[in-house]
């Protein structure tokens, strides 16, 4: 119980930082880091399915209500949640499948994998939904992998900074 | 029947995923047709007072450069109404204007939307337009009592009617969610004269905004792949990402003029 409090806070905690500091950045005109994908992408690792994919889709549809995006970042959440485990078996392996793997004692290598993988699948999907124009995926592709490199940046930051709290 | 129970129970995790996903692509395709839902936008309660807050901090840093502004908006104003004889001006006003404050902006979307920090009480309507001392920023899209959205002109679904400052060949205004400095005009006759550096307002064809409210200028041109129009790059006089002060114009003939056309 203490600990769905503490998520839902920090999960407000983050749609607030996203919504009215991160998106005020936009580095050369156009490019925001969308930070607030953190709390998918280091959910705890044995969870209920149902709840996981239902909690991502109304986490994305908040950010949406700030940004007027419709329902472009709930989509790719979902997308995110429902698809995570994949990775995870890919990139973990066995260690993935016996559940001992813990986020807090992975190496900074296979960290930083994960974190990528997911975070240009969460980007690629978000950005071609947000354009969806077959004709403009040079434009997709540019924002999708600009944007990354921004986000994963402040992810493997922020990982450094509860690190050493 | 129990089998498809069973299929159900097995792939439920699967279902609520597709359920999900499909839903909101359909709020997207209904969001591109001008009828979302009335929630997911940030015209509501909440989300209007976190940005008003919000912008009233950011404000505080930028009183300099917007006071600058409204003199020389002033100033220009004055100058107008001197030169005007007052037997131009007509009996009857067409168009009201009122002002108001962004509380949110966006540029760095393909569908930017702007938030204004006034609404239904203070007499904005769906479809009025908003402009700045520059030029067009959009139209209202939206609006809940104290809040209301604005399609901006760096909207990948906005459609507006220009035209060349100089003459009256008109066009079809749009964006192509490149380089937010830039708008495109296409359907432009051939025959039109025009050269670099050219301003485009807008036409007098839309029941939104009245006739040669600045827009941009001619950065470049060519001919479309039809060979009978032209296609212009427009560079917006409005620095989109700083903008704050705008002005609500309000057609008060527009009911008329629809009841003409039907």
């Amino acid at each position: 119980m203490n600990n769905i409090i503490k998520n839902i806070i920090s999960a407000i905690a983050f749609i607030l930082i996203q919504c009215l500091i991160l998106n005020n950045i936009n580095f050369l005109n156009s490019i925001n880091p969308l930070l607030y994908i953190y709390i998918i992408v280091y959910f705890p690792i044995i969870n209920n399915r149902i709840i996981f994919i239902l909690f991502s889709f109304l986490y994305g549809l908040s950010i949406d209500i700030f940004t007027d995006s419709a329902a472009v970042h709930a989509a790719a959440c979902v997308s995110l949640a429902y698809f995570r485990p994949i990775f995870l078996k890919l990139i973990f392996g066995m260690t993935y499948i016996h559940q001992v793997v813990k986020f807090k004692d992975i190496d900074l290598k296979q960290n930083l994998f994960y974190i990528s993988s997911l975070t240009l699948f969460h980007h690629f999907i978000l950005f071609f939904i947000e354009v969806f124009d077959s004709s403009k995926l040079i434009l997709v592709f540019e924002k999708a992998i600009f944007t990354s490199i921004f986000t994963i940046l402040l992810i493997v930051l922020l990982n450094l900074f509860l690190k050493n709290k | 029947m129990q089998q498809i129970i069973y299929f159900f129970l097995r792939n439920k995790n699967f279902l609520l995923f597709l359920s999900l996903f499909l839903l909101s692509i359909f709020i997207n395709f209904r969001s591109n047709s001008y009828t979302s839902s009335k929630i997911i936008n940030s015209s509501n309660v909440v989300v209007g007072y976190l940005y008003n807050n919000l912008t009233s901090i950011k404000n505080y840093f930028n009183l300099i450069e917007e006071n600058k502004k409204l003199i020389e908006e002033n100033q220009f104003l004055r100058l107008r109404t001197i030169n005007t004889k007052s037997d131009t001006i007509s009996n009857s006003i067409n168009y009201n204007i009122t002002n108001g404050n962004i509380i949110k902006n966006s540029y760095n979307l393909t569908k930017n939307y702007i938030t204004l920090d006034i609404g239904r009480n203070q007499g904005v309507e769906v479809d009025f337009g908003v402009i700045s001392s520059n030029g067009v920023i959009g139209i209202v899209d939206k609006i809940s009592s104290n809040y209301s959205r604005v399609i901006s002109i760096l909207n990948t679904n906005i459609n507006l009617n220009a035209k060349l400052k100089t003459s009256n060949h008109f066009g079809t205004l749009s964006w192509n969610g490149e380089n937010p400095l830039y708008v495109q005009l296409k359907d432009l006759p051939k025959q039109a004269v025009l050269k670099i550096g050219d301003t485009i307002t807008t036409g007098g064809n839309s029941l939104i905004f009245p006739k040669g409210i600045l827009i941009g200028s001619i950065k470049s041109y060519k001919l479309d792949n039809s060979q009978n129009y032209l296609e212009l790059e427009v560079k917006l006089f409005n620095d989109m990402s700083n903008i704050n002060h705008v002005y609500i114009i309000e057609n008060t003939k527009i009911n008329e003029i629809r009841n003409l056309d039907e």
